[in-house]
């Protein structure tokens, strides 16, 4: 699924990387304890997530995730979304909660990625 | 740092064997505004250094696991990079409380995080297990009052995290 289908769906604000939205996400990874992330994430995976500090954006980069999805009408602080155009990360918000924005994308047919 | 990596900079090259390349970081505790300033800068290095995805990936993953541990359980800490011919050694000494009982902290769950830590994301007690799964060769010492050590390698051609 394109990275611009997901803002459609959820009715994202792009907060970041306007230019990247034709990228292929190929499955997403909900969670707010970003061990988990690292510890269950596979690559290219849309993080889902309510934490909105720079650790959401360094944990998105260093696991290769396709972007971040901030649910719940949160918005990252001003070091993350600098952090996260500093390393090309995808930054997007939605009013959705977290299970009602994994419940309509798995419903439009984006698996979940978890190696758990 | 910028600009391209000699392979043979200081205290690299010959003079040290094996070792490409070397560089150490230093890291504080307590000190979460910066906690993955490391893990990134070296993942920026290996990219460089034309290293694949997924050993960049299995090894920044270990190394922010590795720094965010110092930050939030030692006092102070360094993170050195060793870059070898087929892969990457990094080694963490920290100068904290220590680890009484390794093989307990080597289980998935078991943490001794506080809700502080645990609300910034982390202290799942997923850390060392995590870095442990990320790298084909894994080493952890402690001494209880004086701190930690880390040695981990993530070979090129290994599989480790598949």
């Amino acid at each position: 699924m394109q990275l611009r289908s997901i803002v459609a769906l959820l009715d994202c604000e792009v907060i970041s990387g306007h230019a990247v939205l034709d990228i292929e996400v190929p499955s997403c990874f909900a969670a707010d304890l970003m061990s988990d992330v690292l510890a269950f994430s596979t690559p290219d995976s849309l993080l889902i997530t309510g934490l909105t500090s720079v650790q959401s954006v360094h944990t998105a980069h260093v696991a290769d995730c396709s972007g971040i999805l901030f649910v719940s009408g949160k918005r990252p602080s001003p070091e993350a979304l600098q952090l996260a155009r500093d390393n090309s990360v995808p930054l997007l918000a939605t009013h959705h909660s977290m299970a009602d924005s994994c419940g309509i994308l798995r419903q439009h047919g984006l698996p979940a990625a978890s190696k758990a | 740092m910028s600009g391209p990596i000699a392979l043979e900079g200081p205290g690299g090259g010959r003079a040290t064997g094996e070792v490409l390349y070397r560089e150490t970081f230093e890291i504080l505790g307590n000190d979460f505004e910066h906690g993955g300033v490391v893990a990134t800068r070296i993942k920026a290095i290996l990219r460089q250094l034309g290293f694949p995805t997924e050993a960049i990936r299995r090894l920044s993953i270990a190394n922010f696991e590795a720094e965010m541990n110092v930050i939030m359980y030692a006092e102070e800490g360094t993170l050195e990079l060793a870059v070898l011919p087929h892969g990457v050694r990094v080694t963490v000494d920290d100068r904290g409380p220590g680890i009484p009982d390794i093989d307990w902290a080597m289980q998935e769950g078991n943490s001794t995080a506080t809700p502080e830590i645990r609300a910034r994301g982390f202290g799942a007690g997923l850390g060392l297990p995590n870095i442990k799964r990320n790298s084909d060769e894994f080493v952890i010492e402690s001494t209880v009052g004086v701190g930690t050590r880390l040695s981990y390698t993530v070979y090129v051609s290994g599989n480790a995290g598949a």
